[in-house]
């Protein structure tokens, strides 16, 4: 095995700084008051202003028609990104299961179809689902914000993949023991694949939370807004001699970012596993 | 338990690839048959039309007296055991073999007993609770045995079940599913290529080849009267010697060198495949005559005895004798001239 050499460590050292760096420099900054930001920019050290900090952020009625907190945003975000990453975990899972255990007629293109939307990204049909859901008056609500999103083409070619790889004699020892495609589903196929639904919730829940230009145009109504939205607000109100909280900026930003770490940080073993073993 | 009949079955996967062709076999109430061919024989297609994972083309399945062609699988009561055993690997042992029970909708206490039965018979009781991968080869493939087990069904079907075990533990399994069998009384249905197995195991064998029976009959029958050079070829180890040869006004000319016959069987005029077993042919005794000069290419000594390569012309023969003192290079041999099997050169059946 290769010994762990003192070179090893400095480049090791050196990545995790380069990475935590920003981060520290963010949290450090935010416990600082607004003016001496202001004047003496980013910050190494601890500033004493923590709790009054987050504190604002978290309770004070703020936006233009002063409703919207920060923990209302908070919990927004959470909505988009748990609504996000489940409903597109079990749309792309049915998907899957249709396209690998059912045959029916043009199975392969409907697969090419879903696939081929990968080269689609969300803004290139942005205009048009924006119509849709105006039209069927869907805009200011959960539902407009979430569902126009659930289909993935990456989640079902990830489930595809992983379908494919299960195999067939456990489907033909489900059907000799009596189980049919509702009961194989629900009793083999998900349970095996926990792992990769793991992975999957990861990847989709940190992309619904950091989601930014949908649900600007989706909602205009501010207690819908989500947090990585409030950080941009915060630091619209420049007017006249007034200074900008970037304090409260930081605070948030430390705040988006919490959330997607500790999701990623408690999965991770999963998500590793469900990318790379299958555990069959 | 009940009897299964395979009625002028056939399977064509597309239009012109026929995998099984026209099979018939009628298999008695707790019946072991062991179907065996090479692969691609068709072997495996067959159990899978039985067990309903593959339909039928053509003709009829019965088990029990009831035509099963259109039933689905959960419904035909039979169980299977597969070659990979297809564990579920989530679930415990007990939850594998309880899965099939509760989707019948049997309640729990009689799951509970059945298992618990399993378990004493295949020595599972200690591994209950453990998940397939945490399990020898060898408990797998008792699990998987397990799950057939507690459904009690008219039939166990098994597809070369032993093929992913190490060799010792092979020969003991072997032993144990057909104890199990005895026991149970189940008709059976067991798929290989091990003619080793299929002769150990079978109460008949089914010799399969390109999807055609080549003969149906009990391991002695098959091994002492192959119907075909196919069976002859495929039984017995080490495999019979095919040799061609010529009759001649009753006698067999090999190479040139002529077996008298002296009307030990009759011997048609023209070419011939002669099949001859290893342990059917010996060295000629001092003074005797020799019906044969073999030339020796090799020995294989195996312990027991010794396996002796030689050629007469372009004809290959391997005979048995005992192991002893060193031989020549040219050996005579007699035949045990009863024992000679005669196969048509053209079609292969025998004559």
């Amino acid at each position: 095995m290769h010994r762990t050499k003192f070179f090893d460590h400095v480049i090791l050292l050196a990545g995790v700084f380069l990475m935590i760096a920003p981060v520290v420099v963010a949290f450090m900054t935010s416990t600082h008051a607004a003016a001496e930001i202001h004047r003496d920019g980013l910050m190494l050290t601890w500033g004493g202003h923590f709790d009054e900090t987050y504190r604002e952020v978290l309770t004070r009625q703020g936006g233009f028609t002063g409703k919207v907190t920060g923990a209302r945003m908070v919990m927004n975000s959470f909505i988009l990104g748990i609504g996000f990453a489940a409903g597109k975990i079990v749309l792309s899972m049915l998907a899957a299961y249709a396209i690998v255990y059912f045959r029916f007629r043009l199975g392969v293109v409907f697969f090419w179809m879903i696939f081929t939307t990968l080269l689609l990204p969300l803004e290139v049909r942005i205009l048009p689902s924006y119509e849709v859901m105006t039209k069927l008056g869907l805009v200011n609500t959960y539902t407009g914000l979430i569902v126009p999103l659930l289909a993935s083409a990456t989640g079902t070619f990830f489930f595809r993949q992983f379908f494919k790889s299960v195999p067939d004699e456990l489907l033909e020892a489900a059907r000799i023991d009596g189980a049919g495609p509702f009961k194989f589903f629900i009793d083999i196929l998900i349970p095996l694949s926990r792992t990769m639904i793991a992975a999957i919730f990861i990847i989709m829940f940190v992309y619904g939370w950091n989601q930014y230009l949908w649900p600007m145009l989706m909602t205009n109504d501010e207690s819908f807004y989500t947090l990585v939205r409030g950080i941009k607000q915060i630091l619209l109100v420049w007017i006249g001699s007034q200074i900008p909280d970037y304090n409260e900026a930081f605070a948030m930003a430390i705040l988006a970012m919490l959330p997607p770490v500790l999701v990623v940080v408690i999965f991770q073993s999963w998500f590793i596993k469900g990318l790379t073993e299958s555990d069959k | 338990m009940a009897h299964v009949t395979i009625d002028r079955v056939s399977k064509d996967y597309q239009a012109g690839v026929r995998a099984v062709d026209s099979v018939s076999i009628d298999i008695a109430d707790s019946e072991f048959i062991v179907l065996v061919g090479p692969s691609g024989c068709g072997k495996s297609t067959l159990l899978r039309m039985v067990a309903g994972l593959e339909t039928i083309t053509e003709g009829e399945i019965g088990i029990g007296g009831r035509v099963i062609n259109h039933v689905d699988p959960a419904d035909r009561d039979i169980a299977m055991v597969f070659q990979n055993y297809a564990l579920y690997p989530h679930m415990t042992v007990r939850n594998n073999m309880a899965y099939g029970l509760k989707n019948r909708g049997m309640n729990r206490a009689d799951i509970e007993k059945r298992v618990a039965e399993a378990a004493a018979i295949l020595r599972l009781q200690d591994y209950l609770e453990r998940r397939p991968r945490q399990l020898s080869g060898g408990q797998r493939q008792r699990v998987a045995m397990g799950r057939a087990i507690v459904r009690e069904p008219a039939a166990f079907l098994f597809d070369e079940p032993l093929s992913n075990l190490d060799a010792k533990l092979r020969v003991d399994m072997r032993g144990e599913i057909k104890q199990l069998q005895k026991r149970l009384g189940t008709t059976s249905i067991y798929v290989t290529h091990d003619q080793l197995e299929a002769m150990t195991m079978a109460d008949r064998i089914v010799v399969l080849n390109g999807g055609r029976i080549e003969q149906i009959g009990t391991p002695l029958d098959v091994y002492r009267q192959p119907q075909s050079a196919f069976v002859a070829s495929f039984i017995g180890s080490p495999a019979m010697n095919l040799i061609t040869a010529r009759g001649e006004s009753g006698n067999l000319v090999i190479g040139d060198q002529t077996v008298v016959m002296d009307g030990a069987m009759t011997v048609p005029d023209g070419p011939v495949t002669l099949g001859v077993r290893a342990e059917d042919m010996k060295p000629a005794d001092h003074g005797a005559t020799a019906h044969l000069e073999l030339a020796i290419d090799y020995v294989e000594e195996l312990g027991a005895g010794r396996l002796v390569h030689g050629h007469v012309g372009d004809a290959r023969l391997a005979l048995s004798t005992p192991s002893g003192e060193p031989l020549s290079d040219l050996l005579p041999i007699v035949f045990d001239r009863q024992r000679l099997h005669l196969f048509d050169t053209a079609t292969g059946r025998r004559l």
